[in-house]
């Protein structure tokens, strides 16, 4: 074996290298195994707030967007935040899981491509997949060495995260323990009600899938949430709900694994117009009663997800404040796009900004806002909820156990137990994928291997003395011996990495510029329109235009009703062939703003004062009021004196108000263009200043839509300010032209 | 079948119940359903579960797949896979990646056969 490759450090100015990162890969190994949890930090201190439920904080990170009126303090919740990656490419999956780290994202969990579950086996290389990604030993492995680089830059552990579900469950149990993946789902249940996998053979091989996690410190995330997205009805699912996680966490602590490595996926079951908060909170109070030795691992509502991403974070913020006003060690997110399609990038970082805004903002809440655990209603539905979990197991057991359960269809069900309807989800004993697998172990049966649940009968040859090892007898296993561990590169020449990397390879020499939502190049855009017609000519209306922008594959996601006849709101996607060379690029230089307490500073020291108006017959005014206007953050913000007068002024009286104030700035605006009144009025103001001695004494600024800096310094003004300005732009020029002037 | 909402009729003996011991009882149930699934997965062994076993030995997962079907056909499996591999390393003294590359081709299962006797 090759020594382990060294890996540079990632610069936050430069993009990841995913050539280097494959290179090598046959040798890397994990630095370390098991889950991480934040650390807690009580009563942190950031800028002038203090915080009850936030943890150590990021090196490097992007803030909530209104952080720079705070110090840019980017403060990160208590709780590990999951994003869910599904690109079906590991090589984008690593780019957007290093987004997303910096968003605060330390758990990375990556979808299984469809129909991986149903393989009897593992897949190596590093093939598409379809709605996920192909779980693969490379897979993992180049997703574990961006991530102990991500997790450097970011300053704070990562765990990464799939699937030990299917019928290859402890072949991939293995494989993660061995390329050091973190955290898992495992629920046999999960096989046998969603995925038809034999019921003997799920339970067989989840006993040794989990006890393997278990050694290799895996946290276990259950699938009891499935219910929930299947449930005909999800407000009647509770009690099953508590049934299923119940089954999950006795068996896995039956088969050894720690109740701290055991996770519940629990999602408050409903959403609005439903009085969801309601509904839910006693739900999430029973089974935090019930399983209080176990961890949380808060997921979100996707039941009653649709189209649009708006509905889905209102969801989504009322979900967290369950969480918050109850527990959550884990707080998964759903990306707002998921009712669309497969998650976009942006969408992955839109769901956890969501979920810091909201966990930062309802930061100590359970402190002063509490669950009134002795409102009777409360309290009885609380009650009920335990009682009709523990009804619905008496139940089961009479009738012969779990498999007669299931067999009789006890599961997922739309009545809420003991009612039912009679349509849950029937697999038959005899019945499924892998049905007669299982086989009796034998009176010597051996497996020389460490972490092996079950029996295992040791032959008196093959024992090694004091070392009692079961792999002792072939001179260690892998998970006692990482350098044992084998690897296969790529069995498909042509669906792998390598193959996708050399279409786009042009590109990244180059550093051109193409559109994405999933994969490098994928040339993706969306685009929003309002149009004012009936829903479903709307939409016919939105493909023709959007083929008309030259976009193809044009497709609707998302259309509302604004009014039957009035209109429509339709997004569309569509793919745009077009990429651009940077090089080409003109880009301006990019003013650098001024701190807040520096222009205050400077005004308060020079007594800084303005006179400003709308000049000319003009009567707007709102541009003005804009960069003046304390209220919106205009330059009385630094306490400049601004004396405002009004609009449809002359010229010449904005001039003898400077000075008759003996302001040192003179703004005016000018938004009507027409017979150009806006340069002959900026060349008066000029000339009227010479004639009156006071030019070098004042700086004469223009604004307006049509105004840009060029043209405005020609036609005789200091500056000239246009679309998109702000007060502190305005601001940081004249404190640095005045410094410069040496005033 | 369909049944409907009796809660109210069928929750009388957990009534007088306190909360500890409905909770108590609950977990009672709970570890009552999975005993004999673990009992069973005790007992049991599986093809993905003996792959996993070759795995931990070092092996490779295709010839893990390959070994693993030919203990199946023979009727092998109960025995564990991972014992044929370490009587065939005994045999041959060689690592298990090695005797399980001889085994996936068709080397060596006369050496099972004459411990376990051919397929049943």
């Amino acid at each position: 074996m090759s020594p382990r490759p060294i890996d540079t450090p990632l610069k936050p100015d430069a993009k990841l290298d995913i050539q280097a990162l494959l290179d090598g890969l046959a040798d890397y190994r994990p630095r370390r195994h098991g889950w991480t949890w934040r650390v807690p930090v009580p009563n942190q201190r950031l800028y002038e707030f203090e915080y009850e439920e936030t943890s150590e904080g990021l090196a490097n990170s992007v803030p909530l967007p209104a952080a720079h009126y705070f110090d840019n303090i980017d403060p990160q919740p208590d709780c590990v935040v999951t994003t869910e990656i599904a690109s079906g490419r590991p090589e984008d999956d690593i780019r957007r899981m290093r987004m997303a780290a910096w968003h605060g994202a330390d758990h990375m969990m990556v979808i299984r491509t469809a129909g991986q579950s149903h393989m009897d086996g593992l897949l190596e290389g590093t093939p598409e997949g379809v709605g996920g990604i192909a779980v693969t030993r490379k897979q993992c492995r180049l997703t574990r060495r961006a991530l102990d680089l991500i997790e450097d830059e970011v300053g704070r552990p990562i765990n990464f995260h799939s699937y030990v579900s299917g019928v290859a469950g402890p072949e991939i149990a293995v494989m993660f323990a061995e390329e050091g993946v973190n955290g898992a789902h495992q629920d046999p249940q999960y096989n046998v009600l969603y995925r038809n996998i034999n019921m003997y053979r799920s339970f067989v091989d989840a006993a040794v899938a989990k006890h393997v996690m278990a050694s290799a410190g895996i946290l276990q995330i259950d699938g009891a949430h499935n219910a929930n997205a299947t449930a005909v009805k999800a407000w009647k699912v509770m009690p099953e709900l508590l049934v299923q996680h119940a089954i999950n966490c006795a068996f896995s602590v039956a088969v050894g694994m720690p109740k701290e490595q055991i996770a519940l996926s629990t999602v408050p079951p409903d959403a609005a117009p439903a009085p969801c908060m309601r509904m839910d909170l006693p739900y999430a109070v029973a089974l935090r009663d019930l399983f209080g030795e176990y961890k949380m691992r808060a997921q979100q509502n996707t039941r009653y997800m649709e189209s649009d991403s708006r509905d889905a974070t209102v969801s989504h913020v009322m979900n967290l404040m369950i969480s918050r006003l109850t527990s959550a060690d884990v707080q998964s997110t759903i990306t707002p796009d998921e009712g669309r399609n497969v998650p976009w990038h942006y969408n992955n970082i839109a769901a956890l900004d969501t979920a810091k805004q909201s966990l930062v903002g309802m930061d100590g809440l359970r402190e002063i806002v509490k669950i009134d655990r002795t409102d009777p209603v409360f309290a009885a539905r609380v009650r009920e909820l335990k009682e009709r979990a523990v009804l619905f197991l008496e139940a089961m057991m009479r009738d012969g156990g779990y498999f007669t359960g299931v067999e009789e269809a006890y599961f997922v069900d739309s009545g809420e137990y003991p009612e039912t309807n009679d349509d849950g989800i029937a697999r038959l004993s005899d019945g499924g994928v892998a049905v007669g697998t299982i086989v009796p172990r034998a009176d010597d049966y051996f497996a020389p291997v460490c972490h092996h649940f079950g029996v295992n009968h040791i032959p008196s040859e093959a024992a090694r003395g004091a070392d009692t090892r079961p792999c002792a007898s072939i001179g260690g296993c892998t998970l006692c011996d990482d350098s044992k561990v084998p690897f296969i590169d790529e069995l498909d020449p042509e669906d792998n990495v390598d193959v996708r990397l050399a279409t786009t390879a042009e590109m990244r020499r180059r550093g051109l510029i193409k559109p994405e939502v999933e994969w490098a190049g994928d040339g993706y855009v969306a685009v929003t329109m309002f149009l004012p017609a009936a829903e479903r000519v709307a939409e016919a209306a939105a493909l023709e235009l959007g083929r008309s922008m030259n976009l193809t594959d044009v497709e609707v996601i998302h259309r509302q009703v604004m009014h039957p006849a009035e209109g429509t709101l339709v997004e569309i996607k569509g793919r745009l062939d077009v990429a651009i060379d940077p090089a080409t690029l003109v880009i301006p230089d990019k003013p650098e703003p001024l701190s807040d307490e520096e222009i205050r500073e400077f005004v308060a020291a020079h007594n800084l004062r303005c006179v400003a108006a709308t000049v000319g017959q003009d009567e707007h005014s709102v541009g003005m009021q804009e960069i003046i206007d304390i209220k919106h953050g205009g330059l009385e913000k630094w306490g400049f004196h601004c004396q405002y007068l009004g609009t449809s002024v002359p010229v010449e009286k904005v001039l003898d108000a400077a000075i008759e104030h003996a302001a040192q700035i003179v703004l005016i605006s000018t938004i009507i263009t027409h017979g150009d009144m806006h340069r002959e009025a900026m060349e008066k103001l000029a000339d009227l200043a010479a004639e009156k001695g006071v030019r070098d004494k004042v700086l004469l600024i223009a604004g307006g839509t049509q105004v840009n800096d060029e043209l405005a310094r020609s036609w005789g003004m200091d500056a000239g300010f246009g679309r998109r300005t702000h007060g502190i732009d305005v601001a940081t020029f004249v404190v640095k032209t005045l410094r410069a002037r040496a005033l | 079948m369909v049944r409907p909402d009796t809660f109210t009729e069928v929750r009388a003996h957990l009534a007088d119940l306190t909360e500890a011991q409905l909770e108590a009882r609950f977990w009672e149930l709970a570890n009552e359903c999975v005993t004999p699934l673990v009992e069973l997965a005790r007992t049991h062994t599986s093809p993905s579960i003996e792959r996993s076993v070759l795995m931990r030995m070092g092996i490779d997962s295709r010839t893990c797949m390959a070994v693993v079907s030919e203990c199946e056909k023979r009727g092998l499996l109960g025995h564990g896979a991972g014992h044929t591999v370490w009587l065939c390393m005994q045999a041959w003294d060689c690592t298990p990646a090695a005797a399980a590359a001889r085994l996936a081709g068709d080397e060596g299962w006369d050496i099972a056969e004459a411990k376990w006797g051919g397929a049943e």
